[in-house]
């Protein structure tokens, strides 16, 4: 009975470090490599399920493309498809479709493709639909230089942390009185934590060596002033990284001198906005740039940026990199990093190779021939 | 427009001229109003030219601007450049604004500024407000003109570069103004209002024609920030019709940014708002070789201050004569054109590009080795070469 009681107790543990106990610091442990909160899938071999929303436009090519490439991997992915056009719910406030929720939240990670929103469909955009949906407060834009891909920048190699919620589009606007108008910039404590927290937090767990905070706290020194003081209290915590200030117009000067001396930058909401489509344009565009979002209760979705290009929509000529450089970002979320590490490897030797570029790489090939070309890789690597 | 009669000048507003859709501001009550057109008569000091010397403020400011301020009194000497500086110190550590009111005062006397950027430090409580930017409103610098050109012998990622980049000066987010409500939850203001965005576009398209230059490009975030931006692309809108000459297209601020990294020679005129401008003159200014190169100027109704286009301390590299003195002379060099001292800054000007060619000459941000006064001295050389009656080095 005593060996009963040990190996009930040893299960119990075994279950519970596998399940990802909470830190008694912080809602959430973000660390690599290990089971986190519940909800997540375990190391067990079966495969973890991932909600896809293929988009719009290019979006169905995209993902088909992405899904077709990790079958080659052999990655333990299982994809839900999901759609999610806004609908009127209950009480006449515009929502995503419960199903798609219910995915989600369930699931935990999300893989998503571009979204259009029609000009005067009454619906607020579905990318902020999605944002307040899930509390998606961290928005994650880890923009390294694609060899092959010749841009006039070269080794660039940081990571853009965005707070996305608040700060200058919330949405808050006035007219005071006929031609003045007013809009709020929110900046609240609990948010300017939480982000500041992610940012060290993924410094620590991506092996990054500083961490810098972009403000312009000279000029709005009670908004910016709290985000900075919030940002070095919690880099008390984490004395392993360096923490560094810098103001957003010194930032943008040094960036497109000389970006190898960034590393990873928290910011608020319109700083991130601006800083983020830089640095992605540093590295080639929107077309080759990974993002993804983190929220609340551990939720990620991993998207690609770029538009829904509808007037290739259907012809075979997308670019699926973003998509993809995305979904290996989702792979190292969620722990997998071989088979990220080998999909990502395949997919710049393709670029790097110059023979099967679709047309905004500077190739004329088709979107289905790439797709070919990486899965054929993948399989040579194994 | 001003008319000069004998012992005094009567100014006429210059928005007085433009077109009737433009509604009069209603703060204006010295104004008498007839229908919709008005008439500003207000007496203007006369300018401060006194035996054909002018008498202009010069603020050193903090960082490298002591330094880069003697470098120009020494280079106007050398040249014997018919203006006289009177330098007011601006001590950026002191609470009281007693530093900040002399030398807004003096510009007022004058008319006229160069001006070293002043340092603030924002670890101060929010009572302490920015002295670069309670200049900027007090004195309603309402337009931060910058030309960013791609200079010969300076080596950058990009070629051809040639971007007028026009920004409102003393709204927007700059406004100053924040409170907290609620304890941890911070609310800062940004002030869009139509006349003085009306009054922004009108400078950028008056510019354009006088520079002849065909394109402007309104930089926005109108589809998160719809009312506010909304507003302001609205009245560029409106007074683009009134220049049919010159195209007008807008452009969201996150797009123009990612495409001054690409392809920054598809830009010509750009007008915006107080934040965007700053990042985009700065990413324009490290795309064209860096802040030392380019030079910025802010233009009001009645005053105009001169200074470096980025408007940095350069505290680390204070003193140590490394610093590019190029901004700065270039910064002089438009404030003898404001000051209609067309040939002399044209001299002065060819001196500074030809100096800026030479590679050995290049300071330490362009990736030389060269020094401040080696830099000036060599201008002066340049000067002397050209044949003017100067002082002797």
């Amino acid at each position: 009975s005593r060996g009963r009681r040990v190996r009930s107790l040893s299960r119990t543990l075994v279950r519970r470090w596998s399940r990802g106990k909470p830190d008694g610091a912080g809602e959430t442990r973000w660390s690599r490599g290990n089971q986190m909160e519940q909800g997540k899938p375990d190391a067990r071999g079966k495969p973890d399920t991932v909600t896809l929303i293929p988009g719009d436009g290019i979006g169905p090519e995209i993902s088909s493309a992405v899904m077709k490439i990790f079958e080659a991997a052999k990655a333990p992915i299982r994809w839900e498809e999901r759609n999610v056009t806004a609908i009127k719910g209950p009480g006449g406030r515009w929502m995503i479709p419960p199903d798609a929720k219910e995915s989600m939240d369930r699931n935990k990670i999300g893989l998503k493709g571009p979204l259009k929103t029609p000009i005067a469909a009454g619906h607020p955009s579905m990318n902020l639909l999605l944002r307040k949906t899930f509390d998606l407060y961290a928005n994650v834009r880890p923009c390294i230089s694609i060899e092959g891909y010749k841009t006039p920048y070269t080794n660039v190699d940081l990571v853009t942390i965005r707070e996305n919620t608040e700060g200058e589009y919330s949405g808050i606007e006035h007219v005071i009185v006929e031609g003045v108008v007013q809009s709020i910039k929110l900046i609240t404590e609990d948010a300017s934590r939480r982000i500041a927290e992610y940012a060290f937090e993924y410094a620590r767990n991506n092996q990054r060596s500083s961490v810098t905070a972009v403000h312009k706290a000279n000029i709005m020194r009670m908004s910016d002033g709290l985000f900075l003081r919030k940002c070095r209290e919690v880099a008390e915590g984490y004395k392993d990284i360096k923490f560094t200030e810098m103001y957003l117009d010194t930032v943008c000067l040094n960036m497109v001198q000389d970006p190898t001396q960034f590393d990873v930058l928290v910011m608020p909401n319109l700083y991130g906005d601006i800083l983020s489509d830089l640095c992605a344009g540093l590295i080639g565009g929107l077309g080759v740039t990974p993002s993804g979002n983190i929220g609340a209760n551990g939720v990620a979705i991993f998207e690609s940026v770029h538009g829904t290009a509808p007037d290739i929509a259907g012809l075979d000529m997308a670019n699926p990199t973003a998509l993809l450089l995305s979904a290996v970002m989702m792979l190292r979320h969620m722990g997998l990093h071989d088979y990220g590490n080998k999909i990502q490897t395949a997919c710049f030797d393709t670029i790097r190779d110059k023979k099967v570029l679709t047309k905004d790489l500077g190739g004329n090939s088709k979107c289905s021939e790439f797709t070919a070309d990486i899965c054929r890789r993948i399989q040579d690597l194994d | 427009v001003c008319l000069n009669i004998p012992g005094f000048t009567l100014c006429l507003k210059r928005s007085v001229l433009a077109p009737v859709s433009l509604r009069p501001p209603p703060e204006k009550a010295q104004s008498a109003l007839i229908g919709q057109c008005f008439w500003v008569f207000r007496i203007c000091p006369p300018p401060a030219l006194y035996g054909g010397r002018h008498t202009v403020t010069l603020i050193p400011g903090d960082g490298i601007g002591p330094e880069l301020a003697n470098h120009v009194c020494e280079l106007f000497r050398f040249c014997c450049v018919p203006v006289d500086f009177e330098v007011v110190n601006v001590d950026s550590s002191m609470d009281s604004e007693e530093d900040i009111n002399n030398a807004i005062m003096a510009i007022r006397r004058n008319g006229v500024a160069l001006k070293g950027n002043i340092e603030t430090n924002h670890n101060l409580p929010p009572s302490y407000k920015s002295r670069n930017n309670l200049l900027r409103t007090t004195l309603d610098l309402y337009a931060n003109v910058m030309h960013c050109q791609s200079l010969p012998g300076v080596r950058t990622r990009h070629r051809n570069i040639d971007v007028m980049i026009i920004r409102e000066n003393t709204e927007g987010e700059y406004s100053s103004l924040e409170h907290e409500s609620v304890p941890g939850v911070v609310e800062c203001l940004k002030i869009i209002t139509k006349t003085k965005s009306l009054r922004i576009a009108d400078y950028a398209f008056r510019t354009a024609r006088a520079k002849g230059r065909g394109r402007v490009t309104a930089v926005h975030k109108a589809n998160i920030m719809k009312l506010g931006d909304g507003l302001f692309l609205e009245c560029c809108k409106e007074v683009a019709s009134g220049y049919p000459d010159i195209t007008f297209d807008s452009m969201i601020v996150d797009n123009t940014t990612m495409q001054l990294v690409s392809r920054p020679q598809q830009f010509d005129v750009m007008v915006m708002p107080n934040l965007y401008g700053n990042v985009v003159s700065n990413v324009c200014a490290g795309l064209v070789g860096g802040p030392g190169l380019v030079p910025g100027a802010n233009y009001g109704e009645d005053y105009a201050v001169f200074e470096t286009g980025t408007r940095n301390t350069g505290k680390s590299i204070a003193n140590q004569n490394t610093a590019n003195p190029t901004a700065m002379l270039l910064a002089s060099c438009l404030l003898l054109d404001h000051l209609r001292l067309h040939a002399y800054a044209r001299m002065i000007r060819r001196a500074i590009l030809s100096t800026v060619t030479e590679t050995r000459l290049h300071t330490a941000d362009l990736g030389g080795q060269g020094s401040t006064s080696e830099v000036v001295r060599s201008v002066m050389k340049a000067v002397q070469s050209t044949g003017p009656l100067t002082l002797s080095i």
